[in-house]
C-alpha cells in the first residue's frame, strides 16, 4: 500500500460524496440569500435551510426551529456560554464544567472568569475519564446558572453520563449545555431524554463541510434565552446574525440525515475495526496502555500509550499514516495533553500516547496495515530507547535520579 | 511540522545506536533528560587512555529531532579529544540539522549528554569502578 491512510477522524472527516452532491446546486443555480423574502431565489434557499433544520432536528429529537446555525462548534460553545452568562446574569454567576472539556469550553470559561462575570467549577474525572454525576450535584450552588459537560471526549473518546446529569440539572432548574461535537451522528443523541437545553455540534466531524455547525437551543420547558454575540440583521431568531451559509447548511443537513440512517450499522462496523486494531497491536507489543474507558467510549476512538516510545517520534515513523499524538511536544513548554493529565496518566506515559480515530471510510485492509506499521515502528524505536533498555534491566524508572534541566 | 532532510536521514538511519558495557573502564556514560519531560538521551563514549574518543553509542527516547541530535553527535565526536568534545556547542547541532526554534532544547540536551559522558569517564578514571556504579 503506497497511499496515505487517514485515521484521524476526530480532527476532521472528508465530505461524503452524497453530501457534496446535495450541496453543489446551492453554489451556482440556487444561490439565493435565505433572508430574501420577496423573490423565488430567496424562497428556494430558505426552503433548503428549513429542510436542513428538519434533518438535524430529527437526528437529535429536537424541533426544527430550535436549531441555530453557526460557523462551527467553537462558535456554538462561545455563544452558549457567553450568551447564557450575559442573559441570566441577574439569576446567578456560577458555571459547572469538567477539566477535560474541549478548549472552546475551557478557554471561554477562563475568559468569562477573567472579566469577573462568573466563577467556574472544573470537576475532576475518574481514571477512565468519566465525571461523577454526584460531583455535579454537589457542585451546584444557588448561583449556578449553567452546567456544561461534553458528550464524548475528543482525545480519549470517553462518553459522559448525560442522562443522569440532565436529570440533576432539570431537578435543580439549571440550564444544561453539552458540547456534542464528537458524539452527534456517532452516538444516539436525544435532547429530550438527556435533558439537554443547549447543544453544540459541527458538520465536518460527520462527513460534512468545514465552517458550518449549530447550536440547539431549547424553545420550551424551559425556553432558553441567549444574549446574541453577533449583532446585525437578526437572523436565527436574533441569536446569531449573519447571512446564512446555505451551502454549508445543506451539507450539514444531509450529513445528519446520512448519519441517522447509518448510525447503527456504521458504529458497529467502526467498533469492530477499532477492536481489530487494538487486539493486533496489544497482542504483538508489551507495555501498551489504553487511555480512557474500555467500553464507554466513541466507537472510532483508540488512544494508546506505547511506553518508552515518545509519541512524536512514532508519528514521524508513521509518516504515511495520519494519526495524532497526545503530547504537544512541539510547543515550547513541552506540556503533555491536559486531558491525559486529568486522567492521572503520568507525564512519562502521556508523552507516548497516540490517538487513532477510525471513521466511515476506513477499511479492514487499512486497519491491518496500520497495526503492522505501528508494531514495526514501536519495536524499532524501543530498540533505540534507553528507557526500554533500563526497564528490561530492572531499573526503577520512577525513582531513577534523572538529570533534569 | 516539516523536518529537515538531515533530521529525517538520522531518524531513519540512526548512526551508532546501541550500548557499550558500562563496566568497561574506558567507557563514559551520560544519561540526560527525564521521561516526564519527553526526552531522555543516553550517550556512551569509548575513550582511550590519552583522552581520544574512539567510539560512541547512543540510545534516545524523544522526538525525531532529539534522535537526530544524538545520532549526529556520535558521528561528530569520534576522533576528538575530550577537551574538543567538551567544547562542542549546541548551536553546531542546530546548524547542521537545521532545527527550528521549538527544537533547540534537543540540541541542548545532546550537548549536556556529551558533557555528562566525559565527566563520567573522568570520575571513573579518578575514582575507579566504585564511582562508575552511580550511573545507570
Amino acid at each position: 500500500m503506497t497511499r496515505l491512510v487517514y485515521m484521524d477522524n476526530h480532527a476532521t472527516t472528508p465530505v461524503d460524496p452524497r453530501v457534496l452532491e446535495a450541496m453543489l446546486p446551492y453554489f451556482t443555480e440556487k444561490f439565493g440569500n435565505a433572508a430574501s423574502r420577496n423573490h423565488a431565489f430567496g424562497w428556494e434557499a430558505e426552503a433548503a435551510v428549513d429542510r436542513a433544520r428538519e434533518q438535524i432536528a430529527k437526528l437529535i429529537n429536537a424541533k426544527a426551529k430550535e436549531i441555530i446555525f453557526t460557523s462551527g462548534a467553537t462558535e456554538s460553545d462561545n455563544l452558549a456560554l457567553k450568551g447564557v452568562v450575559e442573559f441570566y446574569k441577574e439569576k446567578g454567576n456560577h458555571i459547572i464544567t469538567v477539566a477535560t472539556e474541549h478548549k472552546a469550553i475551557l478557554d471561554t470559561c477562563k475568559a468569562l472568569e477573567r472579566k469577573g462575570l462568573v466563577t467556574v467549577t472544573y470537576l475532576p474525572i475518574d481514571e477512565c475519564g468519566v465525571v461523577n454525576p454526584d460531583d455535579v450535584r454537589k457542585a451546584i450552588t444557588d448561583k449556578t446558572i449553567l452546567i456544561s459537560i461534553m458528550q464524548a471526549n475528543n482525545e480519549i473518546g470517553t462518553i459522559q453520563p448525560l442522562h443522569e446529569i440532565g436529570k440533576i440539572a432539570k431537578e435543580k432548574g439549571i440550564l444544561f449545555h453539552s458540547d456534542a461535537t464528537q458524539g452527534v451522528g456517532k452516538l444516539p443523541v436525544d435532547v429530550e431524554a438527556m435533558g439537554i437545553d443547549l447543544m453544540s455540534f459541527s458538520a465536518h466531524k460527520i462527513y460534512g463541510p468545514k465552517g458550518i455547525g449549530g447550536l440547539y437551543v431549547r424553545a420550551r420547558n424551559p425556553r432558553v434565552r441567549l444574549a446574541a454575540q453577533m449583532d446585525g440583521g437578526g437572523h436565527e431568531r436574533g441569536m446569531r446574525s449573519g447571512t446564512l451559509n446555505v451551502t454549508g447548511i445543506v451539507g450539514l443537513g444531509k450529513a445528519c440525515e446520512l448519519a441517522g440512517e447509518l448510525l447503527e450499522s456504521e458504529s458497529e462496523r467502526i467498533l469492530r475495526m477499532r477492536e481489530r486494531l487494538r487486539q493486533k497491536i496489544t497482542s504483538a507489543l508489551d507495555e501498551v496502555y489504553l487511555n480512557g474507558h474500555p467500553m464507554q467510549r466513541l466507537p472510532g476512538n483508540l488512544n494508546l500509550s506505547f511506553a518508552f516510545v515518545e509519541g512524536e517520534s512514532l508519528l514521524m515513523g508513521l509518516k504515511d499514516i495520519a494519526v495524532s499524538s497526545g503530547s504537544a511536544c512541539t510547543s515550547a513548554t513541552l506540556e503533555p495533553s491536559y486531558v491525559l493529565r486529568a486522567l492521572g496518566v503520568g507525564d512519562d506515559l502521556a508523552h507516548t500516547s497516540i490517538r487513532f480515530g477510525l471513521g466511515r471510510f476506513n477499511t479492514d485492509e487499512e486497519v491491518d496495515y496500520v497495526a503492522e506499521r505501528v508494531i514495526r515502528e514501536v519495536t524499532r524505536l524501543r530498540e533505540m530507547s534507553p528507557l526500554y533498555e533500563m526497564a528490561k534491566e530492572g531499573v526503577d524508572l520512577k525513582n531513577f535520579n534523572w538529570a533534569r534541566d | 511540522m516539516a523536518y529537515s532532510d538531515k533530521v529525517l536521514d538520522h531518524y531513519e538511519n540512526p548512526r551508532n545506536v546501541g550500548s557499550f558495557s558500562k563496566d568497561e573502564p574506558n567507557v563514559g556514560t551520560g544519561i540526560v533528560g527525564a521521561p516526564e519531560c519527553g526526552d531522555v538521551m543516553k550517550l556512551q563514549l569509548k575513550i582511550s587512555a590519552s583522552g581520544i574518543i574512539e567510539d560512541a553509542r547512543f540510545k534516545t527516547f524523544g522526538c525525531g529531532s532529539a534522535i537526530a541530535s544524538s545520532s549526529y553527535v556520535t558521528e561528530l565526536i569520534k576522533g576528538k579529544t575530550i577537551d574538543e568534545a567538551y567544547a562542542i556547542k549546541n548551536t553546531q547541532i542546530v546548524e547542521e540539522l537545521k532545527l527550528p526554534p521549538v527544537k533547540i532544547h534537543c540540541s541542548v540536551l545532546a550537548e549536556d549528554a556529551i558533557k555528562a559522558a566525559v565527566s563520567d569517564w573522568k570520575t571513573r578514571k579518578a575514582g575507579g569502578p566504585e564511582a562508575a556504579k552511580k550511573v545507570g
